[in-house]
């Protein structure tokens, strides 16, 4: 297998007989690498020996675009970087550019933005729930989650006239104000939605097979995933405590009471496959009760603050911007040169970080479970890729 | 730990590699020289009220124009998990000979940042354990996000000009009537 690493580029894939390795390609069009990512497989049988992730098929370069674009025209351009979690992107990169200029956001926009952020989270977290029941050969369990998130869907197309690239908020607070008519909407899914949770449960969380498919699966050590820069769910199932919406609180989260679901081994150890399935379903339900709180105390007043008619940050200013996305702590770096146009923005995401580790983890692996491992770290291509 | 503090104790601790910091900057930071910079991040890392374990991002910032010499910016955003605290890392490596070595070693995470600041603008890590690219592919000529890059007629064998509405509005593109 020496001679793949030294004659040929190590994204080239070819059989070799030696010892009775092969090299597999899974993807970029393997249903479980949802979207478009490579991974290339030397494999003893079942057994992974060596795993490459091999990514850039949705590369859009989403930097260079915020760089042509200018810092008011790149906001709807953020939808594009993670299409299920459209709203956390709005909200990082306004968040980057108030810093810059100072400005202050209406309490009424941030509670808004946080009704966005938690309705969008559960959307994300239903659809990472359903695909990874669905890699592991449950189907019906994806349809429940995709049923449920149709009406989240519906929701954010009545309030803000679209149901996946929001483009939402706006530098300085939000482009919409809540619907007549939305709240009970809203207070109408989340009732339901408590049911459905543990409907989803009994369906599958607690099926045997399923917990055998997870349980023990892909442990990622606290350390390792500090090291690998591992964020948002996939961090607190490893047992790291840490969540930005209450330890680096931002927007209105520090007026609302919730509780952070961490790793607990649930089914098997601390930080497998099966804790950070289960630690996204503890996260829905938190979710649901912050938007009870936001709607109860929605504050009246604005929901734009005083923005200048050209968004001109100074010439060399810089600042750096971190949200809470449901892939986790989603970064946003921007440099100004004085212009209408950012001179560096750089956006660090989760998925990115999270697919980093594949390479360190999968080795020793079976086939079957590094597709139950890989659907857990919630992966989304164009965030990885952007 | 307040950032004042920690600067000055990364100051005393290398008087030579850091040249400047600040702490009243809206990202605090430090600066250092290139070599210095993973005997730095260790000391940050593993220091007992420092302990900066998860480095968020490795940024490279082409300063063509904006620094003389030019200059390719590295950042390195810091931040704790034990202490909740934040800091930025900063060196400026010449444009024509952009190499600093790798921090891969210390922090694990850095091995797939260090490579897209590899691919996108063309600065190198010494010591890194996969020095390739990583989101364009591997026959790409050039770093697109150096300011100086010119976008080709194709890429890869393909057109990167688009006819657009405009264009055709004003005849400059597309084949004339009756033709």
């Amino acid at each position: 297998m020496t001679d793949m690493d030294e004659t040929l580029p190590r994204t080239m894939v070819e059989p070799v007989e030696e010892d009775g390795e092969m090299v597999l390609n899974m993807g970029p069009h393997h249903p479980s690498t949802h979207g478009v990512i490579r991974l290339i497989l030397r494999m003893d049988g079942e057994v992974i020996r060596e795993a490459v992730p091999d990514i850039g098929y949705l590369h859009r370069g989403i930097e260079k675009v915020a760089e042509k674009a200018g810092w008011a025209g790149f906001m709807p351009y953020t939808d594009r970087v993670d299409y299920l979690g459209a709203m956390f992107v709005n909200h990082a990169y306004a968040r980057v550019v108030e810093r810059l200029l100072g400005i202050e956001v209406p309490p009424r926009a941030e509670y808004l933005r946080v009704l966005a952020d938690e309705l969008n989270r559960i959307a994300s977290h239903l659809i990472c729930l359903g695909s990874i029941t669905m890699d592991l050969g449950a189907y019906t369990p994806f349809l429940h989650g995709i049923r449920e998130r149709e009406k989240i869907n519906d929701l954010f197309e009545e309030w803000c006239g679209a149901r996946l690239t929001y483009n939402y908020m706006r530098v300085g607070g939000v482009s919409f104000d809540l619907p007549a008519g939305l709240r009970p909407k809203i207070l109408d899914f989340l009732d339901g939605f408590e049911v459905f949770i543990d409907e989803f449960n009994r369906l599958i969380t607690w099926n045997e097979i399923f917990v055998k498919r997870c349980a023990g699966i892909g442990v990622i050590p606290p350390d390792l995933a500090v090291g690998y820069g591992l964020v948002g769910p996939n961090l607190r199932a490893s047992g790291v405590d840490f969540d930005l919406r209450r330890d680096q609180p931002y927007a209105a989260y520090p007026d609302l009471e919730f509780e952070v679901p961490v790793g607990k081994g649930y089914a098997g150890r601390v930080g497998d496959t099966f804790d950070r399935f289960y630690v996204r379903i503890l996260e829905m339900q938190q979710s649901a009760r912050i938007i009870r709180q936001v709607l109860r105390r929605l504050p009246l007043g604005p929901i734009l603050g005083k923005v200048p008619k050209k968004i001109k940050p100074e010439k060399g200013a810089e600042a750096h911007a971190r949200i809470e996305s449901a892939r986790g702590d989603l970064f946003i770096y921007a440099m100004a040169d004085g212009t209408e146009n950012p001179w560096r923005l750089r956006v660090r995401t989760g998925s990115f970080n999270a697919l980093s580790i594949l390479g360190a983890l999968a080795p020793g692996m079976m086939v079957a479970d590094l597709v139950a491992f890989f659907a857990s770290l919630d992966v989304i291509a164009p965030e990885t890729d952007r | 730990m307040e950032v004042a503090a920690v600067l000055a104790r990364v100051r005393e601790a290398f008087p030579d590699a850091a040249v400047d910091a600040d702490a009243e900057a809206r990202d605090p930071y430090v600066q250092v020289v290139p070599r210095a910079v993973p005997e730095v991040l260790k000391f940050l890392r593993d220091g007992a009220d420092l302990r900066y374990d998860f480095l968020m991002a490795v940024t490279g910032v082409d300063l063509l124009g904006l620094a003389d010499p030019p200059v390719f910016r590295v950042l390195y955003h810091l931040y704790s998990y034990t202490h909740r605290h934040t800091l930025v890392v900063r060196a400026d490596v010449p444009r024509d000979q952009p190499v600093l070595p790798s921090v891969a070693s210390l922090y694990p995470t850095a091995t797939w940042h260090e490579r897209e600041a590899w691919d996108l603008l063309g600065i190198r890590f010494e010591g890194h354990p996969d020095p390739r690219r990583i989101l364009l592919p591997e026959e790409w000529q050039g770093h697109p996000l150096r300011k100086d890059w010119v976008e080709g007629e194709t890429a890869l064998g393909y057109s990167t000009r688009r006819t657009t509405l405009m264009d055709l509005l004003r005849g400059a593109a597309g084949p004339a009537k009756g033709e």
